[in-house]
C-alpha cells in the first residue's frame, strides 16, 4: 500500500471517528470558527484603516501648530503666524478656522472647518454625507445654526460631499471664513492653529524644534506625528480590542488544554482496540494528526473567509455598535480591501499548529502505553 | 468519488483554499481599483486641509486623535473620568506617550 493510500484510509478512519461524536466535534468547530473570525476580523479591520490613513493623510499639512494654555487647546493669536513664517526654512503657514458644533435637535456633534471649496460662500455651505444624513437635509435645503450669543442663522446647503470620501469628511460643515467668525464669536485676530508648509521635507522636525522655542505656549504637531497615530491607532492595548483579544486567546487556551490534558475514556478505548488489532504507534498519531488538522484547518479557513465577508462586504456590522459609541452622527463607509500574508501566516501558527500539536501530545502517551492497559483504564 | 469520506473531505478544503485565494484576489484587485479615489480623497485632504479621519463624532479627542492630548479627555472638570466608549477603542497617539 502506497504511503498515500495508507494516509488517506487514516483519514477516511478519522472522519468517520469524529463523525461518531459529531455534536462535541461541531460545537468544537464552531467556537474554533468564531475565535478565528473574531481575530481575523480585528485584523482586517485594524490593517484597512491604517492603510487608508496612511494613503489618505500623506497630504494633511507637514506641520499644525496649536497654542496650548492651561493644558488646553486655545484659539492661536494671528501676530504667531507671521513670526512661524519668519522662521528659516518654512515655506508658507496659514491659519485654519475650524470648531465643534453641537446640533442640539439631532444630538449630533458636526466639525465646522472654514474652507475655500467650491459651493462654499457668505450664507452658503456644503455639509458632509453624515450631516446630511442626521438631520435630512439636500442641495438648496436652508439649515439653522445656533450662534455663540443665542440666536439663530441659517445656511443654504449649497452642495453635499462625496459618499466616497466619508471616512474624512462624513461630519464636516465648510463654511465661509466671515460666517465661522460671526457664528462663534471669534475675532478676526485669531485663528484655532496654524498649518505649516517647510521648503526642506527633511527640514521638518527642525522646524517644529524652532516653533516650538520661540512660542514656547504652542505645541507644534508633524505630518509623521500624525500618520504614526494612525498606524498605532488600535493598538491590542486599546480596552475593547484587549478584551476581544484576550477573550479569544482565553477561549482558544481552554480549547488546546482540554486536548492537551488527555483523552476521554472513549478515546482511550478506541486506541487501546486499533493498537490491539495491529495498529502501530506512529498510526494513530497519524490518525490524531488528521483530526487537529481537520478541525483546526476547518475551522481557520471558514474563519478568514467569514472575518473578510464581515468586513469589506458588511461594513463590519458586528463592530458597529462599539464603533458608534455615543455618537449620533456615525460615517458610513467601506473600506478597502486589504490583505497581509505576514498576519495571515502569523494567526495559522498561533491557531492551527499550536491546536494540531496538542491534539497529538496525549496520543503519543496513550499510544505508547500497552493496549490491554489503555483499553482497561 | 463521495464513497469515500476523505474525498469529500479533501474537495471541501480544495474549495476553501480557492475561496482564500479569492479573498486575496478580490483584496489585490480591490486595492489596485480603490487607488483613484483614495488619491481623491487625499487631495481633498490636501485642499481642505484635514488631519485626520471621521471615526467617531462622540468625543473631539477620538474625533481627532493626532490633535488630542493626554489630559484632553480628563479636562471637562477635575474629578472627570473618561465615559466615551471610542476612547476605550483607540490609543492616544505615539507622540503623547513618548514624550
Amino acid at each position: 500500500m502506497s504511503r498515500f493510500n495508507k494516509q488517506r484510509n487514516i483519514l477516511d478512519f478519522t472522519l468517520s471517528s469524529l463523525l461518531r461524536r459529531r455534536t462535541k466535534n461541531s460545537a468544537l468547530v464552531i467556537v474554533y470558527t468564531l475565535i478565528v473570525f473574531s481575530l481575523a476580523s480585528v485584523l482586517f479591520f485594524t490593517q484597512a484603516i491604517k492603510k487608508e490613513a496612511c494613503i489618505v493623510l500623506k497630504n494633511s499639512p507637514e506641520i499644525i501648530v496649536q497654542r496650548i494654555v492651561a493644558g488646553r487647546h486655545d484659539l492661536l493669536p494671528a501676530d504667531y503666524i507671521d513670526t512661524i513664517r519668519a522662521i528659516t526654512g518654512v515655506q508658507s503657514a496659514k491659519g485654519r478656522l475650524w470648531g465643534y458644533y453641537f446640533e442640539p435637535a439631532a444630538g449630533a456633534n458636526y466639525t465646522l472647518m472654514v474652507s475655500e471649496e467650491p459651493g462654499v460662500e457668505v450664507g452658503r455651505i456644503v455639509i458632509g454625507q453624515g450631516v446630511s444624513r442626521t438631520i435630512h437635509a439636500n442641495r438648496a435645503d436652508i439649515v439653522p445654526f445656533r450662534r455663540y450669543d443665542g440666536s439663530y442663522t441659517s445656511f443654504e446647503v449649497s452642495d453635499i460631499l462625496s459618499s466616497e470620501s466619508e471616512l474624512v469628511s462624513s461630519d464636516l460643515v465648510l463654511i465661509s471664513e466671515s460666517d465661522f467668525r460671526e457664528m462663534m464669536g471669534i475675532r478676526g485676530e485669531y485663528v484655532t492653529d496654524a498649518a505649516v508648509y517647510a521648503k526642506n521635507k527633511r527640514e521638518l522636525f527642525m522646524i517644529a524644534d524652532k516653533i516650538k522655542r520661540i512660542l514656547p505656549d504652542t505645541r507644534p504637531i508633524t505630518k509623521d506625528e500624525i500618520l504614526r497615530t494612525y498606524e498605532a491607532i488600535f493598538d491590542w492595548r486599546g480596552g475593547i480590542l484587549l478584551v476581544i483579544l484576550s477573550g479569544a486567546v482565553i477561549a482558544f487556551v481552554i480549547l488546546a488544554w482540554d486536548k492537551a490534558s488527555g483523552l476521554s475514556s472513549d478515546e482511550r478505548r478506541e486506541i487501546g482496540i486499533l493498537k490491539g488489532i495491529g495498529w502501530e504507534t506512529s498510526d494513530v498519531i497519524a490518525m490524531k494528526f488528521w483530526e487537529g488538522a481537520v478541525i483546526s484547518l476547518s475551522s481557520f479557513s471558514l474563519g478568514i473567509i467569514l472575518a473578510y465577508i464581515h468586513v469589506f462586504f458588511a461594513s463590519s456590522a458586528l463592530f458597529e455598535p462599539a464603533l458608534k459609541g455615543w455618537s449620533v452622527l456615525y460615517p458610513e463607509f467601506r473600506l478597502v480591501p486589504h490583505m497581509d500574508p505576514l498576519q495571515i501566516a502569523t494567526l495559522f501558527f498561533l491557531t492551527v499548529v499550536p491546536y494540531t500539536v496538542s491534539t497529538i501530545v496525549p496520543s503519543w502517551r496513550a499510544a505508547t502505553i500497552d493496549p490491554d492497559t489503555v483499553m482497561r483504564l | 468519488m463521495f464513497a469515500r469520506k476523505s474525498n469529500v473531505f479533501l474537495l471541501f478544503m480544495a474549495v476553501n483554499i480557492f475561496l482564500l485565494a479569492l479573498v486575496f484576489g478580490h483584496a489585490s484587485y480591490g486595492e489596485k481599483n480603490a487607488l483613484p479615489y483614495l488619491r481623491g480623497k487625499a487631495q481633498m485632504v490636501k485642499r481642505i486641509g484635514l488631519s485626520d479621519l471621521c471615526l467617531f463624532t462622540d468625543a473631539r479627542y477620538a474625533r481627532h486623535p493626532s490633535m488630542a492630548d493626554l489630559n484632553t479627555p480628563f479636562q471637562d472638570h477635575p474629578m472627570s473620568l473618561e465615559h466615551f466608549p471610542s476612547g476605550t477603542i483607540i490609543t492616544p497617539p505615539p507622540h503623547l506617550r513618548s514624550k
